[in-house]
């Protein structure tokens, strides 16, 4: 397998985007990118979309991404995995890189979801769970994560502050940040008097509801040289779990993302103690929890403790959603997981700003579609 | 949901009838080819005891679409008396009832109307199980 480079990001600002439509902000992610690697062309294009074809009414997102970008002729694709989606467009994208195939491909995540009413955005995001059985009953997203996270609270003999104290993390890094849709400080005791949204999950612990678009631009071993933007090298790895966390052998694991992890670490050959900035998937407050156990950066039961502690700041053992994570940079679901991985290379190229880690070397992001029956981990290694 | 989608499925939302592989013992909620747990294909149609325990329970605040007029509502995970575990709505609890290792029995009611298809839809719900 040939080596995956990321040679240009592109990014727009999260929010309600009234006068921009879904196509309209891909492509401005795009054009970023594009104009950040200083290609012109690439050989394929990834779109990564969740909710498109639901919200827009729009399938085939690929071929219209192609001609609004003049590039008409060159092969293009949606790739979903629900909110992995963006992420799954990444690893369709470095396979046919690592394959040879491919000297240049374009991913581009995006999602508008300001364009559907509150309980259109709520069945979105239900569809990332079985119809048949949570959709038919009405178990939404937000219903799974109560469970889990009262299961999560007995199983350790926890208070919610230990899980709360992941959205105020979030927030106290999305401080400025210019891409960030909630781009200021929240406190704990905010967090915690907010309003049940699905008790004991608070409206404060789940991710809002922002249209965005993210890009990079791939590349493989044959362009490395010819190009000269700032490069980081992309390791990618991803697995599945059964639907239902009440199915898994323990509801308080993703296992897919444990999986993920150590399959990446491996093929990077890093050890986890290497990884010195974390991307997670805070959608609630409880799946970064369990994120960050399952994956092996926390004892089970005891992230929140390190949070608390100050392990995850940006000045931190490990730095954790440098630039507000889901819950504050926001969570445009199939164009989450590409915007992690445009932070990731920003700051592997030193070119995060303010929010700048102190010369890191190797980041991690990840993905998780559903409540973790999809995880895809993206590895990035500074050149 | 389309009618011919509801209907296929109607076994399991009606009476908890399910399939249980004959070899590691997994439930399947609607027919199954493999099993989900440990690939094998033989199976047996099991319907599942109608009394267990809430294990845990939530309301649901901003509902999907469909269940836009209902909120708010509850869901439950339930552990039957053989273990199973499943997902359901709640119903006819008062606040008093509402408590974690409640005792429940299922109950079929109407999940909700006036969807893509028009039709009412039925299903199981849990009810607190008195004495
Ligand atoms: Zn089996």
């Amino acid at each position: 397998m040939g080596k995956i480079y990321v040679a240009g990001v592109g990014l727009t600002k999260i929010g309600e985007h009234w006068d921009r439509g879904l196509e309209q902000l891909m492509v401005e992610a795009a054009l970023k990118a594009l104009e950040d690697s200083g290609l012109t062309r690439v050989n394929s294009i990834y779109v990564g979309n969740m909710a498109g074809e639901f919200l827009q009414e729009q399938a085939h997102l690929g071929a219209i991404i192609a001609e609004d970008l003049g590039m008409v002729g060159t092969p293009a694709y949606r790739v979903e995995a629900a909110n992995a989606s963006g992420a799954a467009a990444i690893h369709a994208g470095a396979l046919e890189i690592a394959s040879g195939k491919a000297d240049a491909v374009l991913i581009v995540g995006g999602e508008k979801l300001s364009d559907g009413l509150a309980e259109e955005v709520s069945s979105a995001l239900l569809m990332g769970e079985r119809q048949e059985y949570e959709g038919f009953i009405g178990a939404d997203f937000y219903s799974i994560n109560a469970l889990l996270y009262k299961l999560y609270m007995k199983h350790y003999g926890v208070k919610d502050d230990m899980i709360a104290v992941f959205p105020m993390l979030s927030h106290k890094h999305a401080k400025g940040v210019a891409h960030a849709q909630y781009p200021f400080e929240v406190s704990l005791e905010k967090i915690l008097s907010s309003p049940y949204i699905s008790e004991p999950l608070r409206r404060f612990e789940v991710s809002g509801v922002g249209d965005g678009a993210a890009a990079i631009v791939l590349i493989g071993e044959k362009l490395k040289s010819k190009i000269k933007a700032p490069k980081t090298e992309l390791y990618i790895s991803s697995a599945t779990d059964f639907m239902t966390p009440f199915e898994r052998e323990d509801p308080l694991r993703f296992q897919s993302l444990g999986v993920a992890v150590n399959k990446v670490l491996d093929e990077a050959k890093v050890d986890r103690g290497d990884v010195d900035l974390i991307e997670v998937h805070d959608a609630t407050s409880i799946m970064a929890a369990i994120s960050l156990e399952s994956s092996g950066f926390a004892e089970p039961g005891e992230s929140g403790k390190l949070a608390i502690n100050g392990e995850f700041d940006l000045g931190g053992r490990l730095p954790y959603n440098t630039f507000g994570g889901l819950k504050a940079r926001g969570n445009p679901f199939g164009a989450t997981g590409v915007y992690q991985v445009v932070e990731l290379h920003l700051q592997l190229t030193g070119r995060a700003g303010k929010n700048q880690v102190d010369s890191p070397k190797v980041g991690m992001a990840q993905s998780l579609g559903g409540v973790g029956a999809t995880a895809i981990v993206t590895l990035l290694k500074a050149l | 949901m389309r009618v011919p989608r509801y209907w296929r499925n109607k076994l399991f939302r009606y009476r908890l009838v399910g399939w249980r592989c004959i070899n590691c013992g997994a439930f399947h909620h609607f027919k199954p080819l493999v099993c989900k747990r440990c690939g094998s294909r033989g199976f047996r149609e099991v319907e599942l005891p109608k009394t267990g325990k809430l294990l845990a329970y939530t309301v649901v605040k901003i509902a999907p679409a469909d269940f836009k007029d209902k909120a708010p509502y509850l869901i439950g995970l339930v552990e039957l008396d053989d273990g199973t575990r499943i997902l359901a709505q709640l119903t006819d609890f008062s606040q008093d009832e509402l408590k974690d290792g409640a005792r429940v029995e299922a109950v079929l009611r109407k999940i909700r109307e006036d969807g893509e298809s028009g039709i009412i839809e039925y299903g199981y719900k849990f009810r607190p199980l008195v004495g």
